[in-house]
């Protein structure tokens, strides 16, 4: 009988330690997926980030490294340079990739290095208890805007899709979600052109995944859905915003 | 090979480098160790190697933590206020137990300071600088030649104790033209194989977890212990020194780099007017040659510690003498060079003193 699903090879047999309805653990399955898919596994290297997936090395059953907090791209860059034949997978947090680790984040883009970003956006600083993160939406609370986010005070939210996808070493930008089967489904295929794209030595590539923090947020997890949906992806569009092959959707 | 050729110390390190076998280079302009990245940027890509001209020194060292962790060797110069910016990488490169070399060509500080000559990164260089217990394996080269020697050596040891280690220069050493001999790379054959740990490689092993991070309880505390171990058998194997009549001297000065050719210069002179002088030149500053100085302080009973800096390295030769001796200093700073003649007159100064008195010459 033909297998149809199961535990990727790629995933260790554990428990995620994620809060009930975080997205991570879907993140990390999608990621896992196309490792096997691809069959990487002996030449994959993952970044942990600073963050609550700081441990992401206890669920892929594949190389692991932790970077400093933002610095994931320029590991990532030694890691792909030093060795051209490791496949990097560089995960990270919306703190880490678009407040603390902005530079590393634009200049590896910049440079077209050939690995895969998967940037998970709550709008919160997760594992630090709720903080305001870079792309915490006007409005919102978070310990450190407990009056709801004044762009007047604290700038405006993020969109790393629409700031990175014209440099020119960008192969691939896209932003998915992970609030229902479909889009899980759609952001696979973004994950899967995104790891095309660093196979095929194509340049730089990001994969968005806008994803719910209920702990944080103070919501139950379907409510955080329903949040999610209402707010962030009326702010962070779904979709590609760069395609170096010019795929259409 | 034997032939001697005319070169910038910057360049020696990079040549040195070169010959030794780093495959990435990262790096990001300060004064005054340009000419090194620049001498990197034709000299990579001629051999194929990497180069990148980062868009920090904090992701250049972290790009140095990449390619280490892949089992390359990897390197990165500043000076002091790229260094201070380097830190942070160089202490998860420590607990990640990676090898890292690294140079600074130390200028005057603190804050943006100057761009000229100094040793006042000598704290910073020999007390880990980064957060956490740990140490940094570090080379002060005392001309061009000795810069590159230890660059090479320096690649070695960093891969032998999976440690960082670096070259303490300084604006004069890094700028300055002397002849050298292109000493060919010897790889030593005892060097540990990267095999088991060097990541997206796992055909023979369980996938690896490369990291600076231990929650559990006393988890960090029996990683720091280990490394501990390793400090202490580098301590043991690894301290260098240049010890120059010693023997009968009454007074002995100790220096590196610059200060150390400066102290030479003054000894011999010293000499010549009839005092008995001696020069410790310690060439690793970690670890520092602290037995040595103590067997000296049973018989000598004044040391003067000759410095580019305002009461650094003392602190260090007061630490190893125990208090069997009198430790003057000798400094100056912020592109100050010790004199000769200045040097000259202290250590008269220092022969006419008496009781437990401490001459302290700025």
């Amino acid at each position: 009988m033909e297998r149809v699903f199961g535990m990727p090879e790629a995933m260790k047999p554990e428990r995620t330690l994620y809060c009930p309805g975080c997205g991570h653990g879907i993140a990390h399955r999608l990621v896992a997926e196309l490792v096997d898919e691809f069959k990487l596994r002996e030449k994959a290297i993952g970044i942990a980030p600073v963050g609550c997936s700081v441990f992401a090395d206890k669920y892929w059953n594949f190389d692991v490294i932790s970077a400093a907090h933002g610095r994931a791209p320029a590991v990532a860059t030694g890691m792909s340079r030093g060795n051209p034949d490791c496949f990097v997978i560089c995960y990270q947090g919306d703190g880490d990739l678009a407040a603390i680790g902005t530079a590393e984040t634009i200049h590896a883009a910049n440079r077209g290095e050939h690995f895969v970003t998967v940037f998970i956006n709550n709008a919160i600083y997760g594992m630090t208890g709720g903080q305001m993160a870079p792309t915490t939406l006007v409005g919102q609370r978070s310990q450190t805007c407990q009056l709801g986010r004044d762009p007047a005070i604290m700038g405006y939210p993020i969109r790393v899709c629409e700031l990175v996808h014209e440099l020119p070493g960008v192969a691939f930008v896209a932003r998915g979600t992970v609030d229902s089967p479909k889009h899980v489904l759609k952001t696979r295929s973004y994950l899967k052109k995104a790891f095309e794209m660093a196979l095929g030595r194509k340049g730089w590539s990001l994969v968005e995944i806008i994803s719910p923090c209920p702990t944080n947020w103070g919501m139950t997890p379907l409510k955080a859905l329903e949040w999610m949906r209402k707010e962030m992806l009326e702010f962070y569009q779904l979709g590609v915003f760069a395609d170096c092959e010019g795929g259409q959707e | 090979m034997n032939e001697k050729i005319l070169m910038k110390g910057n360049e020696a390190i990079g040549e040195a480098a070169v010959q030794a076998g780093c495959q990435c280079y990262f790096g990001y302009p300060i004064t005054p160790q340009n000419e090194l990245t620049a001498y990197m940027s034709k000299r990579m890509i001629e051999e194929d190697r990497v180069f990148i001209q980062s868009e920090s020194e904090i992701a250049a060292i972290n790009m140095c933590f990449g390619a280490a962790a892949v089992g390359v060797r990897t390197m990165t110069s500043s000076s002091g206020p790229g260094i201070s910016l380097k830190q942070e990488g160089i202490s998860y490169i420590a607990g990640a137990e990676l090898p890292v070399f690294y140079v600074n060509v130390m200028r005057g500080g603190p804050g943006l300071g100057n761009i000229a000559p100094a040793q006042s990164d000598y704290f910073q260089c020999t007390r880990g600088g980064g957060h956490g217990d740990y140490r940094v394996v570090v080379y002060a080269p005392a001309d061009v030649q000795e810069l590159y020697d230890y660059t090479m050596l320096g690649f070695d040891v960093a891969d032998r104790y999976r440690n960082p280690s670096m070259v303490a220069a300084d604006g004069i050493l890094g700028q300055m033209m002397e002849p050298l001999v292109l000493n060919e790379y010897k790889p030593p054959t005892d060097l540990p194989s990267k095999a088991p740990w060097r990541l997206g490689d796992p055909a023979t092993r369980e996938p690896l977890w490369m990291t600076s991070v231990h929650l559990g309880e006393g988890k960090l505390e029996e990683h720091n212990l280990r490394l501990q171990a390793k400090y202490d058998e580098i301590a043991k194997n690894e301290v260098r020194f240049e010890e120059i009549m010693v023997d009968d001297a009454e007074i002995v000065m100790v220096a590196y780099g610059t200060s150390a050719r400066i102290a030479r210069s003054a000894m011999v002179r010293a000499r010549a007017e009839g005092m008995k002088v001696g020069l410790l030149r310690p060439i690793t500053l970690w670890p520092f040659p602290d037995a040595k100085i103590l067997e000296l302080a049973d018989r000598v009973k004044n040391f003067l510690v000759v410095e580019m800096s305002l009461g650094q390295l003392v602190e260090d030769v007061r630490l190893a003498v125990c208090g069997k001796a009198r430790v003057h200093l000798h400094g100056r700073t912020a592109g100050g060079v010790p004199e000769e003649d200045a040097v000259i007159a202290q250590l008269k100064q220092v022969r006419d003193s008496k009781g437990d008195e401490i001459l302290r010459n700025f």
